[in-house]
């Protein structure tokens, strides 16, 4: 490989080639690695799509669940779905940008505050199913809530919240500390420089996290089976106090149903419910592209 | 100037940061065993200077360089000889010690193994000790040679680093600003070391301490800002280290040496 | 931020009058003080308590799940819970053996991290060590959309795609068996084990690598033999992480592991994941006071126990691998 005789030594056995050649097949591999992880996400997406295009229709926007394949349709998982997010997003987005402001702006370096982050680290790991377990216990039980839309809300925005405190204090942490003393030094309380600056300058940022925590909860299913909702839901839920089903648990219902005509559906179901994740997302980037400001 | 034998050697050496030409146009020589300092302000491009000698500098992905680097007469640019092989022949002590994470043993006996040596386990612990003898610190480590580099003192850490660049034998050792990290007495004894260093090897060391330079080094280069709106660095003036300090050709060089400069 | 906070303190002191203005500035400054003050407070006090929101889930999660679980132990024996070998609370003869539910959970996290480990510490080396800027922002998206697809989507994919396959490879396979949910687990834990492991790759100092470099080795050896055993702890509390999801991911296996109890190794068997055995009850209509009821519960905080013990570790191996570096 080299030519540069005065580079060559006797002591040692070089071998570069051999080892180069290790360097390239290690490369290779590891990029067959990313690969095949694209390869099953293709796989997964063809597969869905094969499946569910003959039944996708529109149908499934106008009619109830059905115990006749043809006549099956999502509308009241659709509605439940909605309903769900909005109330979610109801509850979770003011605690969680509120709590994600006091930790990063106001909060003082004490055993409260560690305390405090430490549980949202944690809580973060916590698995989904054990939110609807404290859903099922505290909202539904304690609370007496019943199996409702409003439980469940509370439930997911329990589970939603540690992901928008995260991306609240990284937004925020991301405006640099210039602004701040330049708006103190006009005599702004912490609280004026949160609001008319730090707030202001970061929600882009806020938003896109916001956006990612709803699309999680709208792909939730595990929790909201436990705490009851239930999957035959064959009228239009007119309030937070209603029962209800959502897009996930319609889908997992149909897929446990052993004709294969189901199976369809549910694949059908899958579409719309990536559909609607795919747009969430394609949005995120959208509001991080367009306004998101680079320090 | 004299006759020594030129181990390094830049020809017309230009080095790009994408569109922006760091340095340009350096011509100077690097003689067998003697210490040749590169001295001049902050941002001229000393580091990326010396970052030539051994091709780090390819490892900024936008870095481009034209001009020649012959060692030993060879260009070490040209397109069959691998990095890989140019820095096994000239090694590189950084600004801030960087031990690996392992042990004392295994910072030293790594280069060793990965350049392909095939040795017992004893001639493995002689080269080991060979090495921190060389670099004046087999006496502080030898009863804890299995404790963590990171475990040093910050002086002890630079000297590990230059036991591990002299364990694979190198021609040329490249050092940047190796003392800037360290308290005085720490760099009193890497300059120690240097001196030493010189009966078998050749070293190249950025330093932007003029007394540093003046202590330890055999020649100097002053380099200095020039070009279009003083934006690329490059070498003013080189000669012996007692002739720069003391009968300065350029003005420039003279400003700097007395304090006038920046 | 601390910067922030400590800026603000003065400024009471102006309200004491220590600054000597015309009078009537003086008063409306005060008073306008006065309010901006109190709202100031509210919202510190609001926020604060938004901020214990957290401490209270975790508060409600403890307690909810303690209170249904003695409740369950005064009917069953921790001994039979940890012992016993048979797992059946919704037959005639109730057996309360936890057990095959743990085996299974395992087993199937088990397989799940033989996909993921190895693909998602490849997938790590590269994005962090081989790859370009741009390759990297066009990779690393597409191996997030895994970690974002629900996973109800990935149970379809398990129960339709893979185990058909293996069925043909294996015809022994049960249509209900924990490999297929390990293989679609494993490739939805995938992006995690790779965007924690390449985050502790990156943050081992440059320095590092040069030095390697420096001393004549090839990528290959810097990467795997430097950069790698000094990103270990942060690998490790992926690793970790990575578990603590798969023990803890429910969708998957209840629809493609199965509700077979029992404990066995081999993946091509229908078994049950704890999280599966939440959900089977969750799903049928179970009274408030029956022991079923306290089952999820009682496996629940195992279950929850289980997965905060792993987070602390990671959490723990984390700190210290950030620390080493700082």
């Amino acid at each position: 490989m080299s030519t540069l005789t005065a580079l060559r030594d006797v002591t040692f056995e070089r071998n570069l080639s051999l080892r180069k050649l290790k360097g390239k097949i290690f490369e290779i591999i590891a990029f067959f690695a990313i690969l095949l992880g694209i390869a099953m996400l293709l796989t997964l997406l063809i597969d869905v799509f094969l499946d569910g295009l003959p039944w996708l229709s529109t149908k499934l926007f106008t009619e109830f669940p059905s115990r006749f394949p043809d006549r099956a349709g999502l509308r009241s998982a659709l509605q439940g779905s909605l309903w769900l997010m909005v109330l979610t997003a109801a509850l979770a987005i003011p605690i969680g940008v509120g709590a994600g402001i006091y930790l990063e702006e106001f909060a003082p370096q004490n055993r409260i505050t560690r305390f405090i982050e430490i549980n949202v680290a944690n809580l973060a790991g916590v698995p989904s199913i054990i939110y609807g377990l404290l859903g099922l216990g505290l909202f539904v039980r304690q609370l007496g809530l019943g199996r409702t839309l409003i439980a469940g809300a509370m439930t997911m925005a329990l589970l939603v919240l540690p992901i928008i405190i995260v991306t609240t204090r990284e937004a925020i942490r991301a405006v640099p500390q210039s602004i701040r003393q330049a708006a103190l030094a006009l005599g702004a309380t912490d609280w004026e420089v949160s609001r008319d600056h730090v707030l202001v300058y970061s929600a882009p940022a806020i938003l896109t996290g916001i956006i990612l925590a709803m699309s999680r909860a709208i792909g939730e299913t595990a929790p909201l089976i436990t705490i009851g909702a239930l999957t035959y839901i064959a009228f239009d839920p007119k309030g937070p106090f209603d029962i209800f089903t959502v897009l996930p648990i319609q889908i997992f219902n149909w897929i446990s149903l052993p004709q294969s005509d189901f199976h369809g559906l549910a694949a059908a179901g899958i579409i719309i419910l990536l559909a609607v994740l795919l747009s969430m997302n394609a949005l995120a980037i959208w509001l991080r592209n367009r306004l998101l400001i680079r320090w | 100037m004299d006759n020594n034998h030129v181990v390094l050697e830049t020809k017309n050496l230009n080095v790009f940061y994408g569109n922006f030409l760091a340095i340009k146009d350096v011509n100077f020589q690097v003689f067998r065993n003697q210490i040749t300092a590169i001295i001049g302000p902050s941002g001229c491009g000393k580091s990326t200077l010396l970052r030539s000698f051994n091709r780090m500098n390819e490892l900024v992905p936008s870095a481009r360089s034209e001009g020649k680097i012959l060692f030993n007469g060879e260009d070490i640019y040209d397109p069959a000889i691998d990095p890989v092989e140019v820095r096994r022949k000239i090694g590189m002590v950084f600004q801030k010690p960087n031990p690996f994470p392992k042990s004392i043993y295994e910072n030293i006996a790594w280069g060793l193994k990965i350049n392909g040596f095939r040795g017992s386990k004893s001639e493995m612990d002689d080269l080991v000790e060979q090495a921190l003898r060389g670099a004046a610190l087999w006496d502080e480590v030898k009863d804890k040679l299995d404790q963590s580099g990171l475990s040093l003192s910050g002086g002890q850490q630079q000297r590990l680093c230059i036991a591990r660049a002299i364990a694979i034998k190198p021609e040329v050792i490249l050092m940047d600003e190796p003392a800037s990290a360290l308290d005085p007495i720490a760099t009193l004894k890497i300059e120690d070391l240097m001196r030493e260093l010189k009966e078998n090897y050749t070293i190249v060391i950025v330093t932007h301490n003029m007394q540093e330079a003046a202590r330890v080094s055999d020649y100097t280069a002053m380099m200095m800002l020039t070009g279009e709106g003083e934006r690329s660095g490059t070498v003013i003036e080189f000669d012996r280290t007692s002739v720069i300090f003391t009968r300065p050709k350029d003005k420039r060089t003279e400003d700097y040496i007395t304090g006038r400069f920046g | 931020m601390g910067m922030g906070r400590n800026q603000t303190r003065p400024i009471p002191c102006v309200k004491e009058g220590k600054l000597q203005m015309a009078t009537t500035i003086q008063s409306l400054t005060t008073q306008n003080h006065r309010k901006r003050d109190r709202e100031r407070k509210i919202i510190r006090g609001l926020t604060f308590f938004f901020a214990l929101v957290s401490v209270g889930t975790t508060a409600g999660i403890i307690y909810e799940l303690l209170k249904e679980t003695v409740l369950f132990f005064q009917e069953v024996s921790i001994l039979e819970f940890f012992t016993d070998t048979r797992w059946t609370p919704l037959f005639a003869s109730k057996r309360f053996g936890v057990l095959p539910l743990v085996n299974g959970t395992l087993l199937v996290a088990a397989g799940a991290m033989l996909v993921a480990v190895p693909l998602g510490l490849l997938a790590a080396i590269f994005l962090s060590e081989y790859a370009s800027e741009r390759m990297r922002k066009i990779l690393k998206p597409i191996l997030e959309i895994l970690a974002g697809i629900p996973t109800v989507v990935y149970g379809y994919f398990a129960l339709l795609f893979i185990t058909p396959i293996l069925r043909d490879l294996f015809p022994e396979t049960q249509i209900f068996n924990a490999a297929s949910a390990s293989i679609a687990m494993g490739f939805m834990i995938l992006p995690l084990m790779a965007s924690v492991s390449e985050d502790a790759l990156s943050a081992v100092p440059r320095s590092l690598r040069e030095a390697a470099y420096a001393m004549g080795a090839t990528k290959f050896e810097t990467a795997t033999q430097v950069v790698l055993p000094a990103a270990l702890s942060g690998v490790a509390a992926a690793f970790i992480l990575a578990v603590s999801r798969a023990i803890g991911e429910t969708m998957i296996v209840a629809i493609a592991a199965g509700q077979q109890p029992k404990l066995t190794l081999n993946p091509l068997q229908s078994i049950e994941t704890m999280t599966a055995y939440i959900v089977q009850v969750s799903l049928g209509d179970t009274p408030h006071q029956s022991i079923a009821y306290k089952t999820i519960f009682a496996v629940g905080m195992l279950l929850f126990g289980m997965t905060l013990i792993m987070n602390i570790i990671s959490y723990f191996v984390t700190k210290r691998f950030r620390e080493k570096y700082e």
